[in-house]
Order: structure tokens, then sequence, then C-alpha cells
């Protein structure tokens, strides 16, 4: 009997804290089928669909609006986010974790100190550096920007993880007819895999989540990502497309929201090291 | 199979001089053991000669040729790690294959090679497991047949038996000494357990403070002991260094044994001992005594058999004898040895 109330009061208390955490989810896939006498009438219940659902506000999101140009530039700048990332974070951290002694630890906190400088502050004097290089209004302002948040990050993150290695693989390697360079690549980044599928995540979230630098470095429509570009394009004065603006949400962020829990247990494995 | 040669081999870190100047010749085929007590400069000597480590001064040289400056892979050395350093993503075939694969070795003699190696060590059902599903004993088989694949001119093992269980690690003893004798490779094997060094070395090399105190077989070392640091250092329990007049005299506690009252002889030397504690050892007992001659108060060991234990009391005034061609005279102040027996 105690057994079951315990049992129980467990379950109950995981529905609580699921239903806190789908609950934006939900009403964000409900809403957007809804056609507009349904949702702007307050007497109907909003959790239910009181007149059929409508695949009409998607329409309108992939044919009479920019977001199909949005998704392809968040996604081209994930990718090259994500592969700038890890050249610049990956040898940076294994060299500090191996070839440096003292000093690399060292290296390493104040890598990850400039982490923690928030980008409200830092946007003006990149600003500058962006324009210098004219590169506002295109979507390389972003590629340009992001690695100055992630690199530092997931430099620190993979230091952690090279360090945990023992020294004598990569020595075992060495001897055994390796270069410093093969035993890097058979032995060492094998062994960091986690870090980096860890590296990847964060690397592609921010930059598909950012909103201060994509509003501030890209006005125009052409090279907007999703986060600055569905606000601005969907909030025209004070009409808000709801239903499109929630399937915009719902498209981006599902998917990534699956993808992180397919890779829950390596991220966990990546910030425990 | 190779000869391996140390010339002056030196390598400071700043002010500390980890290895500070060792000459050693080793032959073809010969298993010397590198004992010491921990931070005397073993593990950076075998480093050097693995190539892991560059000397800040003096050469390496294996079958003659001078290696000092090539990297680990140019010098055909294997080694086997203290942790056995298996590659945990790999499997136990993956582990074994690498060092060949990293040479290139076609793919029927790596074949053949694998086969042999883990014949010889007797893990071919392992061969599909990870590291991380073996136990430490089946670990360091692997390790072995790693570095036993690709033929080697030099074994160098790094204290292997060390994270091995007491009764699994008397039987690795033997078959690795076994092993190197089947395979006749020229070896170099660091530890800090003289019991492996004694009974695994052909000769073996004391090191403290960077430098080798004594260099010999297992038996000279035991029996002739260079200085006071080596009889201090080899046998359990370890020689009696007792203060005399302007000299240190060096008695094994085997040696110094009870003696029946009025048997004096002239071919002996007797101490007055008061025996404090007995201690039961299985084979043999240990008298913890203090010294009532000569020197007052001295702490003295002796091992003596069942039969004689029996004959002692705690706390009793008991005479000791030495053969006086048992003892061994050592100079206060250098530590090093003084009679004219040989060294």
């Amino acid at each position: 009997m105690k057994k079951i109330l315990r049992r129980s009061s467990f379950y109950l208390g995981l529905l609580l804290f699921t239903m806190f955490a789908v609950f934006p989810v939900i009403w964000m896939v409900i809403t957007a089928f809804k056609q507009d006498g349904d949702l702007y009438n307050v007497a109907n219940n909003p959790f239910i669909y009181n007149l059929p659902p409508t695949l009409k506000h998607i329409t309108f999101l992939f044919t009479h609006s920019s977001f199909p140009t949005f998704l392809r530039n968040s996604a081209f700048i994930g990718v090259v986010v994500v592969i700038i990332t890890l050249l610049l974070a990956v040898p940076a951290a294994y060299s500090l974790s191996r070839l440096v002694g003292h000093w690399g630890e060292r290296s390493g906190i104040a890598v990850f100190l400039v982490y923690l400088i928030p980008p409200t502050l830092l946007f003006i004097p990149l600003y500058q550096i962006v324009s210098f290089l004219r590169a506002t209004n295109t979507v390389w302002a972003l590629i340009l920007v992001y690695p100055t948040i992630t690199v530092p990050f997931c430099t620190w993150l993979l230091l952690g993880f090279f360090k945990s290695m023992p020294r004598e693989l990569e020595e075992s390697a060495l001897i055994d007819g390796c270069s410093r360079w093969q035993s890097f690549l058979r032995i060492a980044l094998p062994l960091a895999a986690p870090g980096i599928a860890t590296c990847i995540v964060f690397a592609f979230a921010l930059s598909i989540s950012d909103y201060i630098y994509a509003a501030v470095f890209v006005s125009s429509t052409a090279a907007r990502t999703v986060s600055a570009g569905v606000p601005t394009e969907l909030i025209r004065g004070d009409i808000y497309f709801w239903q499109s603006l929630m399937a915009a949400a719902a498209i981006v962020s599902i998917p990534l929201a699956v993808a992180y829990g397919l890779l829950f247990d390596r991220l966990v494995k990546g910030f425990q090291s | 199979m190779a000869t391996l040669e140390l010339r002056g081999l030196k390598k400071y870190y700043g002010n500390t001089h980890a290895v500070d100047g060792i000459d050693a010749a080793i032959a073809e085929g010969e298993f010397l053991a590198i004992l010491g007590p921990s931070g005397c400069g073993k593990s950076t000597t075998m480093r050097m000669i693995a190539g892991l480590e560059a000397p800040s001064a003096g050469e390496v040289l294996i079958g003659g040729k001078s290696v000092t400056h090539l990297p680990p892979r140019a010098r055909n050395v294997s080694m086997v790690f203290q942790s056995y350093a298996l590659y945990p993503h790999m499997s136990v075939l993956e582990n074994i294959a690498f060092p060949l694969k990293a040479r290139g070795v076609p793919r029927t003699e790596r074949d053949a090679k694998i086969k042999w190696a883990s014949a010889m060590l007797g893990i071919e059902p392992l061969l599909q497991r990870k590291p991380g599903r073996l136990s430490g004993g089946e670990k360091q088989k692997v390790a072995l047949a790693r570095s036993l694949v690709r033929d080697p001119a030099l074994f160098i093992f790094d204290e292997p038996l060390s994270s091995l269980d007491a009764q699994v690690r008397t039987m690795a003893r033997s078959e690795l000494r076994l092993l190197h004798d089947r395979t006749g490779v020229t070896t170099v094997y660091v530890t800090h357990d003289q019991i492996e060094a004694l009974g695994m070395g052909d000769r073996i090399a004391i090191m403290q403070h960077g430098r080798v105190r004594q260099l010999g077989t297992p038996q000279q070392l035991y029996d002739q002991p260079a200085d006071t640091f080596v009889a201090g250092f080899l046998g359990s329990p370890p020689m009696n260094l007792l203060q005399r007049g302007g000299r240190i005299i060096g008695i094994r506690p085997e040696h110094l044994l009870p003696a029946p009252p009025g048997t004096t002889d002239d071919q002996s030397f007797e101490l007055q001992v008061r025996i404090k504690r007995l201690e039961f050892l299985g084979t043999d007992w240990l008298i913890y005594g203090l010294l009532e001659t000569g020197a007052q108060g001295q702490k003295v060991l002796s091992k003596v058999s069942p039969g004689i234990a029996a004959t002692l009391q705690e706390g009793a005034l008991q005479t000791f004898r030495v053969e006086r061609m048992c003892l061994r005279f050592f100079d206060p102040a250098t530590g090093s040895r003084v009679d004219d027996g040989p060294r």
C-alpha cells in the first residue's frame, strides 16, 4: 500500500513537471492549425478545435512569407558555425591540455572567462568590426560573430575531455607506430566523441536561438535568421499572425528538441567531464 | 632483438635533476630490471629509452645505433604501461592489430601474427571484447600481446604487474619471464618491487636520486651491496646497518642468529640483544631487538626458523652471533662499502 502511494505520488509529480514543460509546445502546436474564427472567439475553449483545423497558415508561412529564406539562412549559419567552432576549438583544447604544461590550464580558464562577458556588452564593438569588414546585412556577419561565443565555450568543454584522457593512451600509440598527428586522430579524437557531439549541439542551438546579434547585425530580409526574421515578418504593426508564428516556432524547435533528446546521454557525459 | 646502451643520460626539469648521468650497457636478449623507490628517476630513464622524453644530455643507442633524436615510432621498441593503456574504443582484436596497422603490415601477415600472439598468451576467447570488460590479468595479457606482435628490438615494461592482485601477480611474474625466455627480446623492466627485480632480472640496476647506485646480478647486489642505500633497500627485511667505531657494519637479518651460551669461537662476531618482540611470518619468525653492547639502543632485526624462535622469549637478553665472513663494512661518510670483498 505504502509502495503504491509512493509510486503514484512520484508519477503525479512527474506528470505535473511534464505538463509544465510541454504545455507551451502543445499550445503552440494546437494554435498553428486553428482557423481565425476559432482563435479570436473568446468564448471558445482554447485547447480544442471548435472549428475544423486548417493548414492555411502553414501554407501562408511557406508561400507568402520569407520563412523559407530564414530557415535556409539559419541552417546555413548553424552548419558553418559548427564547422568553424570544431576546427578552432578541437585543436585549441587538445594543445592546451597536452602541450604547454601549467600554462595550458591557466589559458583554458582565461578562455572560459571570455565566454562570461555578456553579448549585450559586446555587440557595439563587434558591430564596428563587422561593418569594417563590410559584412553587415549578410549571413557572414553572424558566421563571424557566433564563434566568438561558441569557440571559447567549446574549447573549455573539450579541454576537460582531453585532460581526463590518460596521456599513456597516446604515448602507447606513439610507440605503436603513430605520429603525434595520427595518435590524435586515431586515439584522442574518437575518445572525445561525446564532447564533440556536445559542441555540435551547443554551437548549432546557439546560432539558431540567438536573437540579439541576429537583430542588430542583419536588417535585410534576405539575410535574416529564423529567430530575428519571424517576429519582424509576422508581426506587422499591431497585427499578429498568431497561427503562422506558432507554426514557425514549432517547425524549428520540435526537430531540435527531438535531436537533443536522442543525444541526451552523450550531452550529459559531455558536461560532466 | 638488439643491444641497448645508455651513455651519460641526463634529464633536468629546471633545477631538478630527475636523471643525473646514467651509463649502462644491456646485452642482446638480456632482462634488465631497473629498481628504485618512487621519484628515483627510473620512469624518466625508461621514457627516454622509449623516446617519450627527450634527454637533456647523453645518448641512447639501440643495436649500436643512436636513436636519441628519433621519435618513438622509429625506435622499434614496444612498451607495456602500468595502466596497460589499452585503447578503450577498440576491441581486443583491434588493439592487438593497431601497431601492425600503424606500420602498414599487410592483412594476411597481420592476421597470422595476431593469431600467434593471442595463442601464445591464451586470449583467443577475448578477441571480440572491449577492454572495459576485461579483468586486470586479462588486460595485462592483451597489452603483452599488443607489444609482442610486431617483433620489437626492445621491450620496455613499466611496472606491469603492480595493478594485479597479489595471487595473480606471482603467476604473472613467472609467465612474463618465461615469455621473455621464449622470445629472447632484450627487456628493460622498471619496478619498485624488489621481489620482481630479484626474481626476474638477469641483472638489476638500483637507482636513487637519478643515479644508478649499483648494476649487477641479483646475487651480487644482495651479497655485495655497493653502499648503504643498496644494502638498506634490498632484502625483506633489509640489512641491519650498525654504527660501530668508525664504520658501519652491515648484517643480513638471516645471518644474525641466536647463539647457545658458552660456544664462542674466533670465526664469529657476537652481539648482546634485548628481545623486544617476536613476530610470526609463516615460514619464519622476525625478532625485533635493541642492542645492549657497542652502540646501545640501536634496533636490530633477525630472521629465524620456527625451531629457533621457540627457544626465545620477549624481554630476555640474548647473545646473537654472525659469521665474520657475512659481515659487510661501509664508510659512514660516503656510504660506500669498504671491506675487501668483490664489488
